[in-house]
C-alpha cells in the first residue's frame, strides 16, 4: 500500500484478485462438501405406504420410513380423551393433541427421541405414552414431551390415508 | 534447538548430511539433554508413540478384511474373527489398544496437570496435545461405529445427535453428517474413510508435539528451568531410551493381559447384535475414556446447554496456560494446589463413574454436582489460587536439593553458586 488515500490501480488488481481467488477456491470447496448431504437416491425413497387394517385398538406398529422408525398407533377412546384434556400450560412444547392427530383415532410420529436419536419404548413413562431410556424423556399418550431432556414433541411427519387401510407416510 | 554442529564420521554420511541432514537430526535426538530427575510418569511419552504405532499397524491390517457397508460390516468382523488367520489376536490388539491408549494419555495428561508442564513456555506443546487428544476422541468414535453392532449404530446416532442441538441449522448438520435421514450406509462409509485418514493427522501432531517439546525441552518433577546441557541433564540416548523400554515393557503386561485374558471386558457386550435401526438397547453407554464427558452432557437438563457444556468441558483445557495463574509449575512446592488436583482427579472419575449409570435420582444429583466442581476448579479456583496461594521455596536447580540435603529458604539465596 502506498502512503497515498487514493487507492491506485495496483491496490484494485490485488483486490480483484483476491476476491476472484476467494470464490475460485469455494467453487472448488463446495463439491467436496455437497457430495456429502444426502442424494437423489436416497431422498427418492421418501415414502412408503403401510396397511394398518390389521392393527386393533391400543397396539401400535412400527414400520421403517427413511431409515427411521415411524410409530403407527392406534389409540383407544381413554387415550384420546386423557391426551384431549391435557392443559396447554403443562406442556413443554404446547401442541393440541387435535392437531397432531387428525384422525384422533391413528397417531402417526417418528418413534425418534427429539433429544438425541434413541427409539423411545411404548406404554411406558409416567404419562402412559412412551418413554426413552437413553436419557429419560417421558412422552404423554398424543407423543408430546412432558418431562425429561427432550426439546420437543415426537415429530408428525407429512401423511395421509389413502383409503381406510392405508397410510401413505412421505 | 540444533546448537550443536554434528559432522558425521565417514565420508559418505557427510556428503548426505550436507544435502539432507537426517544424520544431524538423529544425532539431536540422541543427545538431546533430558533432565536427570525424570520419574515414571515421564515414560508415558513414548508409550503413546508405542501405542499410535501399533493402532497404526494393526488398524491397516484389519482394514484389509474388513468390508464397510451397512449389509456385510458387522459379518466381515465375524470374519476375521474366525476365519482370518491371527484375525482374532489382531482385532483384540486394536480395541483393546484403544483403550490403553487412552488410559496412557490420561495418565500423560494428569502429570501435566500436577507438575504444571502446559505452563509457560510450554503452552503450544500443551494445545497441540489437546489438538491430539480431540482427535483421539473423533477417531475412537469413528471407529467404535465400523463393527456395526447395537452399540455402535445407537453410539453414532446419540453423539451425531449432539448436533442437531445447533439452532436452526441443527437438522441440515446431522442429515449433511449422515448423508441421509437416520445413521445408514453412507454414514459407515464415511467413518471407516476418516478413522482411517485421523490417525495419520495425530502423526503429523504427534511429531510437531515433540518438536515443541524439543525447544524449550522437557519440564520435570521440580518444575523449574534448566540450563541445558548441564549437570541436571543426561543424553536422552541412552539413558531416557532404556528407562522408556522398561516402563513399555511393563505397560504391555497390563495390554497383553486385557488382550489375552479379557479382550472384551472394556467393550459392550450388546455390540456383538447387528445393527437395529428399529430397537434402542436398554441402556446405552459409550466407551469408558468417553464417560466422564457423557456425564457431563446428561447432568444439564437442557438439550443444547448440555451439547455446549461437554465441549466446554474439553474447550476449557485448551486455555488452561492462562487460567493457571501460578507462576510455580510442579505441585511439589504448591500445598493448596496439590490437594485441590487430587479432588480434581477423584471428581473426574466419580464423572466416568455416574457417566455409566443411569441418568436418574441420586446419581444425577452427584453427577450434576461433580460438573459444577469440574467448572468451578478451572475457572474459579485456579485463577484465585495462583494469586493467593503461599508455595513453598523453589531450589535453583535439580541438584541442589540433592547437595544440600533438603529444600531450605537458606539455599534459595545462594544463586550464584550454581550458576
Amino acid at each position: 500500500m502506498s502512503d497515498q488515500k487514493k487507492p491506485k490501480r495496483r491496490d484494485f488488481l490485488f483486490t480483484a484478485s483476491y476476491a476472484l481467488g476467494a470464490v475460485g477456491v469455494g467453487a472448488a470447496v463446495w463439491p467436496f462438501v455437497d457430495q456429502m448431504n444426502p442424494d437423489r437416491s436416497v431422498k427418492a425413497l421418501s415414502s412408503t405406504e403401510v396397511d394398518v387394517s390389521a392393527v386393533e385398538p391400543g397396539k401400535s406398529i412400527t414400520v421403517l420410513w427413511r431409515g427411521k422408525p415411524v410409530f403407527i398407533k392406534r389409540r383407544t377412546q381413554t387415550e384420546i380423551s386423557e391426551a384431549r384434556s391435557v392443559k396447554m400450560d403443562d406442556l413443554k412444547h404446547p401442541e393440541k393433541d387435535e392437531d397432531r392427530a387428525k384422525n384422533p383415532e391413528w397417531l402417526v410420529m417418528l418413534g425418534v427421541c427429539t433429544h438425541l436419536g434413541c427409539v423411545p419404548l411404548g406404554d411406558k413413562g409416567d404419562y402412559n405414552g412412551w418413554f426413552c431410556p437413553c436419557h429419560g424423556s417421558h412422552y404423554d399418550s398424543s407423543g408430546r414431551i412432558r418431562k425429561g431432556p427432550a426439546p420437543t414433541n415426537l415429530e408428525v411427519p407429512k401423511y395421509e390415508f389413502i383409503n381406510n387401510n392405508t397410510i401413505k407416510i412421505g | 534447538m540444533s546448537d550443536h554442529n554434528y559432522v558425521p564420521s565417514s565420508k559418505l554420511g557427510k556428503w548426505f548430511n550436507d544435502r539432507l541432514p537426517l544424520l544431524s537430526l538423529s544425532a539431536h535426538l540422541r543427545e538431546y539433554p533430558t533432565p536427570k530427575n525424570l520419574n515414571y510418569w515421564w515414560t508415558f511419552g513414548g508409550i503413546l508413540t508405542f501405542c499410535l504405532i501399533a493402532q497404526i499397524i494393526t488398524g491397516i491390517v484389519l482394514g484389509m478384511h474388513y468390508v464397510a457397508h451397512a449389509d456385510l460390516a458387522f459379518d466381515s468382523v465375524e470374519h476375521i474373527m474366525r476365519d482370518v488367520n491371527y484375525g482374532w489376536l489382531i482385532r483384540y490388539v486394536h480395541a483393546n489398544g484403544a483403550s490403553m491408549f487412552f488410559l496412557a494419555v490420561y495418565i500423560h495428561i494428569f502429570r501435566s496437570l500436577y507438575y504444571g508442564s502446559y505452563k509457560s513456555p510450554r503452552e503450544v506443546i500443551w494445545i497441540i496435545g489437546m489438538i491430539i487428544y480431540l482427535l483421539m476422541m473423533m477417531t475412537a468414535f469413528m471407529g467404535y461405529v465400523l463393527p456395526w453392532g447395537q452399540m455402535s449404530f445407537w453410539g453414532a446416532t446419540v453423539i451425531t445427535n449432539l448436533f442437531s442441538a445447533v439452532p436452526f441449522i441443527g437438522e441440515s448438520i446431522t442429515n449433511w453428517l449422515w448423508g441421509g435421514y437416520a445413521v445408514d450406509n453412507p454414514t459407515l462409509t464415511r467413518f471407516f474413510s476418516l478413522h482411517y485418514l485421523l490417525p495419520f493427522l495425530i502423526l503429523g501432531l504427534v511429531i510437531l508435539h515433540i518438536w515443541a517439546l524439543h525447544v524449550p525441552g522437557n519440564n520435570n518433577p521440580v518444575g523449574i528451568e534448566l540450563k541445558k546441557p548441564s549437570k541436571d541433564t543426561v543424553p536422552f540416548h541412552p539413558y531416557i531410551v532404556i528407562k522408556d523400554l522398561f516402563a513399555l515393557l511393563l505397560f504391555l503386561i497390563v495390554f497383553a493381559f486385557f488382550v489375552f485374558y479379557s479382550p472384551n471386558i472394556l467393550g459392550h457386550s450388546d455390540n456383538y447384535i447387528e445393527a437395529n435401526p428399529m430397537v434402542t438397547p436398554a441402556h446405552i453407554v459409550p466407551e469408558w475414556y468417553l464417560l466422564p464427558f457423557y456425564a457431563i452432557l446428561r447432568s444439564v437438563p437442557d438439550k443444547l446447554l448440555g451439547v455446549v457444556a461437554m465441549f466446554a468441558s474439553i474447550f476449557i483445557l485448551v486455555i488452561l496456560p492462562w487460567l493457571d495463574t501460578s507462576k510455580v509449575k510442579s505441585a511439589v512446592f504448591r500445598p493448596l494446589y496439590k490437594q485441590f488436583y487430587w479432588i480434581l482427579v477423584i471428581d473426574v472419575v466419580l464423572l466416568g463413574y455416574m457417566g455409566a449409570m443411569p441418568a436418574e435420582g441420586t446419581y444425577l444429583l452427584i453427577a450434576r454436582v461433580a460438573t459444577a466442581y469440574y467448572f468451578i476448579h478451572f475457572l474459579i479456583i485456579l485463577p484465585i489460587l495462583g494469586k493467593k496461594e503461599k508455595t513453598l521455596p523453589i531450589p535453583l536447580s535439580i541438584t541442589e536439593p540433592v547437595l544440600g540435603g533438603s529444600i531450605k529458604p537458606g539455599m534459595v539465596k545462594k544463586k550464584e553458586m550454581y550458576n
